[in-house]
């Protein structure tokens, strides 16, 4: 069943009206996706592309059992709506908004922890492409047409490298469960490593491409965490070998500030904890294929 | 972003942090009538540049008499100051801040910032003022004091005097200095910050006063930080990067030939890396954005072309909100006005890719059309070694 979004799955939208998630509604709508409504303040009771809109993410949940929802905010609102959601009962929550300062994020973290474990939202994003399960939903901006079911998962900061990569498979006849962006903020929701640990309960995934870059922690952490915990493989790749220090490379997060955060000291240890490095960003598509007549072969 | 000292202070004392008297000079005659005006027998002219590491470049001078001043001013004025931080062309001095001289007890270091592990505003601090904290915590790791800051409840003042007695103050100084130490945070947090160094802080007559102080601060925050937008001095950019930034568009400058266009941060990071790996060296970084309109695009062309280094340049583009057809539009639109004549090496995928590689084919048939992203880097790299390159070894 993948990890995180089926086709059962029921979507909210928060800030449908606009534009741009109007426009994203209607392409998720399109592959497959549960959209069961949208949020907007103060446009409550009205309907937007045939869908009821309510003024808030509680009294969408109550009508509409959602349980899942993504964020088209702009950036000085998109906070608010995460705690929003957080709030509501939403288990899993995308959010595509680029441009949140650092601490609304770092409150948005310390909110969530107010919940019990098992009643914790889970975040993916800011600043992410979001996640599709191939063949049955999407909740994100990715073109759908280049995932064709699998068993692969991917799970990548950047948007455009995870459509390089699933694209690449899709050329070598190999499908994908799920792919998952976890965005390019230095504060971010889930984290590499939190993906991982679903991903490992996942029956429907036999592998796990990690595309990350230079910048934080994160990647490092996956990476020790999965040479104990992690029974499946996990390929890597990393950009950003040729970032100079201490320069912002778009993405907030991608900034080598300090020590282990450059390409090649995280590629050296994700090495050392025994996992497979993806070499260049041409190189996703032959990597999993050769994992994969090894372990044919090994059976 | 970054601002200046001066400017660092106008915050600190915004939130009562103890300054030493000081004022701004544009010119060697201003220095030395700031220096009158402040009074005293000692002042140091310090060159205002976005950079750690003045001193050991000669921008900070020990004046003994207002002759000295004047002279300083001039010796600095107007010169581009290489640091260790600054890179090889330097900064250009064209403002200096003059300031009197303090008794110094003792030197401490204070630094804040965004721990990226933690998710939390972190303060450091330590009894070995004056040494970079790289040397610092090398050096001397267990000098270093951090306290981690709950976003919900903010820093609390036991935390400060955690800070305080860390430092191994003396007790008449402890309250004074908690007041100082809680401000510092709090001129971080209100004004978004990302990074707040003072180095040295010194104690002096009983209290801290900042002798130093750096700051950088959360580009994501400043629609809601007008006054901090307002400090930016785009003297001390990179030209290129802001002749893009002033278009909207997300650019770094390198150092190689060959320019580049590409949508997404992540893929435009693996681009130079592919390029890199092919041979070659990137002249820049450019993330043109998603929903990117053929005029974006035509703008993307004006800002690699404002380096007069590119020979060649490479559009990478894997459409998912973008559209290929409004990207190969652009193609043409920029070749039109920019009368562009060099090779020009385009990868197109995803969204509308068949109606963008049509019109590229129609109205620009010169351009080089690549599948993959390696054939992509493989093909600008052969360009660029066509023009009689080759990467430097």
């Amino acid at each position: 069943m993948a990890i995180l979004l089926t086709k059962e799955t029921k979507v909210l939208v928060q800030g449908i009206t606009g534009r741009i998630g109007s426009f994203h509604a209607e392409e998720m709508k399109a592959y497959g996706t549960q959209v069961v409504g949208g949020v907007t303040p103060g446009k409550g009771g009205t309907t937007h592309l045939g869908l009821p809109v309510f003024s808030t993410v509680k009294g969408a949940v109550a009508e509409t059992g959602a349980e899942a929802s993504i964020v088209f905010v702009p950036p000085p609102f998109a906070a608010d709506s995460i705690m929003e959601a957080a709030d509501s009962g939403i288990k899993t929550c995308v959010c595509i908004t680029d441009g949140i300062p650092a601490q609304d994020m770092m409150r948005v973290k310390r909110y969530m922890r107010r919940y019990r474990a098992e009643n914790r939202m889970m975040l993916m994003g800011p600043n992410c492409a979001g996640m599709i399960t191939a063949g049955q939903a999407m909740m994100g901006i990715m073109p759908g047409s280049i995932y064709t079911p699998g068993r692969i998962g991917i799970v990548a900061r950047s948007g455009t490298l995870s459509y390089e990569a699933a694209s690449q498979l899709q050329a070598r006849g190999i499908g994908v469960s799920t792919s998952i962006g976890i965005g390019g903020d230095p504060i971010n929701g889930s984290s590499f490593r939190d993906l991982l640990e679903l991903f490992e309960k996942d029956e429907e995934t036999d592998a796990v491409v990690m595309i990350g870059e230079i910048g934080g922690p994160q990647e490092v952490d996956a990476a020790r965490w999965a040479k104990e915990h992690f029974s499946k493989p996990l390929l890597a790749y990393i950009a950003g070998l040729s970032a100079p220090k201490g320069k912002r490379m778009g993405h907030a997060g991608a900034i080598v500030s300090g020590e282990g955060e450059s390409a090649q000291e995280k590629v050296e240890i994700i090495r050392e904890c025994g996992h497979h490095i993806i070499p260049h960003p041409s190189a996703f598509g032959e990597t999993v294929a050769n994992l994969l007549g090894e372990t044919k072969q090994a059976a | 972003m970054n601002i200046h000292e001066f400017q660092a202070k106008e915050l600190l004392a915004t939130h009562g942090v103890k300054l030493p008297r000081g004022g701004i000079a544009y010119s060697p005659e201003q220095a030395r009538y700031r220096a009158s005006e402040i009074g005293g027998k000692a002042w140091v002219v310090k060159a205002q540049i976005h950079s750690g590491a003045r001193g050991k470049a000669g921008g900070i001078i020990l004046c003994r008499s207002e002759e000295e001043v004047e002279r300083a001013a001039d010796n600095l004025m107007g010169r581009r100051l290489v640091t260790q931080q600054t890179g090889p062309k330097g900064n250009l001095v064209n403002r200096l801040y003059i300031e009197e001289t303090v008794p110094i007890e003792r030197e401490l270091y204070l630094g804040i910032v965004l721990d990226r592990k933690a998710e939390r505003i972190k303060i450091m601090a330590s009894a070995s003022g004056g040494m970079e904290v790289e040397e610092i915590a090398e050096k001397e790791p267990d000098s270093l004091i951090q306290i981690t800051v709950d976003p919900g409840a903010g820093m609390q003042k036991f935390q400060a005097r955690e800070l305080a007695f860390g430092l191994g103050l003396d007790g008449s100084v402890v309250s004074k200095a908690t007041d100082t130490l809680l401000a510092c945070y709090r001129v971080f947090r209100d004004f978004d910050a990302t990074m707040l160094e003072i180095n040295p802080l010194v104690i002096s007559k009983g209290e801290l006063v900042a002798l130093d102080c750096k700051m950088s601060f959360d580009e994501n925050a400043l629609f809601r930080r007008p006054d901090i937008s307002e400090m930016r001095d785009k003297s001390q950019e990179d030209p290129r990067e802001t002749f893009a930034s002033d278009r909207g568009l997300s650019y770094v400058g390198l150092d190689g030939e060959i320019g580049c266009i590409i949508n997404g941060a992540g893929l435009a990071m693996a681009t130079l890396d592919m390029i890199k790996l092919s041979g070659g060296e990137p002249a820049n970084f450019l993330d043109i954005g998603g929903g990117a309109s053929p005029e974006r695009v035509a703008k993307s062309f004006r800002a690699v072309l404002q380096d007069s280094n590119v020979k060649v340049i490479l559009v990478n583009i894997f459409a998912g909100i973008n559209r290929c057809d409004w990207v190969a539009e652009g193609v043409v639109k920029a070749r039109e006005e920019v009368g562009l004549d060099l090779p020009l090496i385009v990868r197109l995928s995803g969204t509308k890719v068949e109606e963008g590689k049509r019109i590229l084919a129609e109205k620009a048939p010169d351009v080089i059309i690549a599948d993959t992203l390696a054939d992509a880097a493989e093909m600008a790299v052969a360009e660029w070694k066509k023009l009689g390159h080759s990467a430097a070894a």
